[in-house]
Order: C-alpha cells, then sequence, then structure tokens
C-alpha cells in the first residue's frame, strides 16, 4: 500500500494547554477569542451537524485587500467541549479552493493536573496547496504559520492572555 | 522535567533527529516503516520513538492494525515563539499575495 513517493495525507498537531477543555472549546468556536490568535479572524460556526463555518478574514487582512471570507466549510460533529469534526476549505486564494473540501478534526481531552490536551488531525489528501499552507511551509511567504503557528498562539492566550498576533 | 527541557533531550540524539526528519519527508509512516530506516534493534527504535512522543514531538494514531508516527512541530514552535520570535518584527500580511508566490514556485 505504501510507497516511497506516497503522497502526505494527513497531518496531525497536538498541544498541551493548561485550561479547562471548555475554555479551549470556546478560543475555538467562539469569534472574540478567534480574534486573539493566529490568523486573528472571527469565526462563524453553527455547531449542529450540516451547520455552516465561515472563517473571515481579520481585518489586516482585509486592508491588504483579502476577501471578506477566509476559510468555509459544515459542521459534521460538534460535541461541546470534546470533539468537533468539520470541512475545511481555503477559499482566500482562486487556485487553492478549487483544491475543494478537506476534513478537519479537533479533539480536546482532559488530563491531570488542569492540563487538556488538544489534537489536530487534518486530512489533507490530493490538497498540496493545503498541505504546504497548514504546514506553515509558506511562511516566508506572508502566509502565516499555519496549525503549528495558531497552536502556540492558543495556548500562549489561554495560559498568559497575552496575545501573539498583532 | 519542564516540557522544554523534554524537548531539547529528545532532540539532543542524531537518531531522534533522523527519525523527525524522516517524517518530515513522509509523514505517518509505521514503526515497520521507521525501523527499516535506522541501524538499530526494533527495540531501540521503540525507545527513541517514545522519548519523542512524551517530549510532543510525534504524533501516534491507530489506522486498522497500524500505529501511524506523525511529526508535531509544535513543541518546537512554541520555543521558536517564545525564545526566537520576539527579536523579530513579523506581519502577516496573510495569504493575499500568496496565488503569485505559488506561481512562481512553479
Amino acid at each position: 500500500m505504501t510507497t516511497m513517493t506516497e503522497a502526505r495525507t494527513i497531518q496531525a498537531y497536538r498541544v498541551y494547554i493548561r485550561a479547562t477543555p471548555e475554555a479551549i472549546w470556546t478560543a475555538i468556536t467562539d469569534p472574540e477569542w478567534t480574534s486573539r490568535y493566529g490568523y486573528a479572524g472571527r469565526v462563524e460556526y453553527d455547531l449542529r451537524p450540516g451547520g455552516a463555518y465561515r472563517a473571515l478574514s481579520s481585518e489586516p487582512m482585509r486592508a491588504a485587500g483579502a476577501p471578506e471570507v477566509a476559510v468555509d466549510g459544515e459542521v459534521i460533529e460538534a460535541d461541546p467541549p470534546r470533539r468537533l469534526v468539520q470541512t475545511w476549505r481555503m477559499v482566500m486564494d482562486p487556485g487553492l479552493a478549487a483544491e475543494g473540501f478537506t476534513r478537519l478534526t479537533h479533539e480536546i481531552e482532559p488530563l491531570a493536573d488542569g492540563v487538556t490536551k488538544l489534537t489536530i488531525t487534518h486530512d489533507l489528501t490530493d490538497t498540496p496547496g493545503y498541505r504546504a499552507l497548514v504546514a506553515g511551509e509558506l511562511e516566508d511567504r506572508g502566509a502565516g504559520g499555519g496549525w503549528p503557528w495558531v497552536l502556540s498562539g492558543l495556548k500562549t492566550l489561554l495560559e498568559t492572555g497575552a496575545s501573539l498576533t498583532h | 522535567m519542564e516540557d522544554d527541557d523534554l524537548v531539547f533531550r529528545a532532540l539532543a540524539n542524531p537518531a531522534r533527529r533522523f527519525l523527525l526528519d524522516l517524517l518530515f519527508e513522509r509523514d505517518g509512516r509505521t514503526l515497520a516503516e521507521l525501523e527499516s530506516e535506522l541501524e538499530m534493534t526494533r527495540i531501540g527504535a521503540m525507545k527513541h520513538l517514545r522519548v519523542l512522543e512524551d517530549a510532543g514531538l510525534l504524533v501516534t494514531q491507530r489506522s486498522g492494525r497500524e500505529k501511524r508516527h506523525f511529526l508535531n512541530p509544535v513543541p518546537i514552535r512554541l520555543i521558536h515563539d517564545r525564545w526566537i520570535d520576539k527579536y523579530r518584527e513579523r506581519r502577516v500580511s496573510a495569504l493575499v499575495h500568496l496565488k503569485s508566490e505559488l506561481e512562481t514556485k512553479g
């Protein structure tokens, strides 16, 4: 099944955060929080199966000419504060948007001592542009640092109240 | 041990850095696939993978009967953002210019 040329199809990212699962869930799904870390765009989630998802461009991004909606998709499964499964398509750029919908899963698991494990699994099969983007490989081109950067900012915000994004 | 200590300790070994390089090249490999690239026993490879996982540099996921290993760069990113990035003016000009960049990349 696997060969030397097999494309990378899934990316998995994990971070441990000193915060409750509820706080992490809120930081992922509430626009007041999503505007404070990572790409800093407000999100709109209709948190039920089939519900719409949109991540909007931040103010600086829009000032630079970005469209209103950066990412869109649909909620597949919402089980607050533990599990969120959705589709995800970057629509900011027409070329990338053509790669279509991917599947994104957030899993939130409380551990001991007030630490919570957050795992992101992003199925990026047949989407080479997205793969580079969300892995942070295009950061030098001004495309942000992808999931590692987003999760780093999320942890810093929840643990210290400080935003890495300006 | 502090999280950062675990990361630095995990990285302070050439075999473990090689394992991360392998996963950077192609993610989601099984133990057998990783082991075949190393000149060591399965037990030795498992030990190194365990250290990497404890440091948060690996995420493993079950896929049927197999356990797949994924490179998790978030701990390195955290160190980067905390120790290095503060010295550098950085601005996300976002994805606006991405299209042309991708095109020139060919």
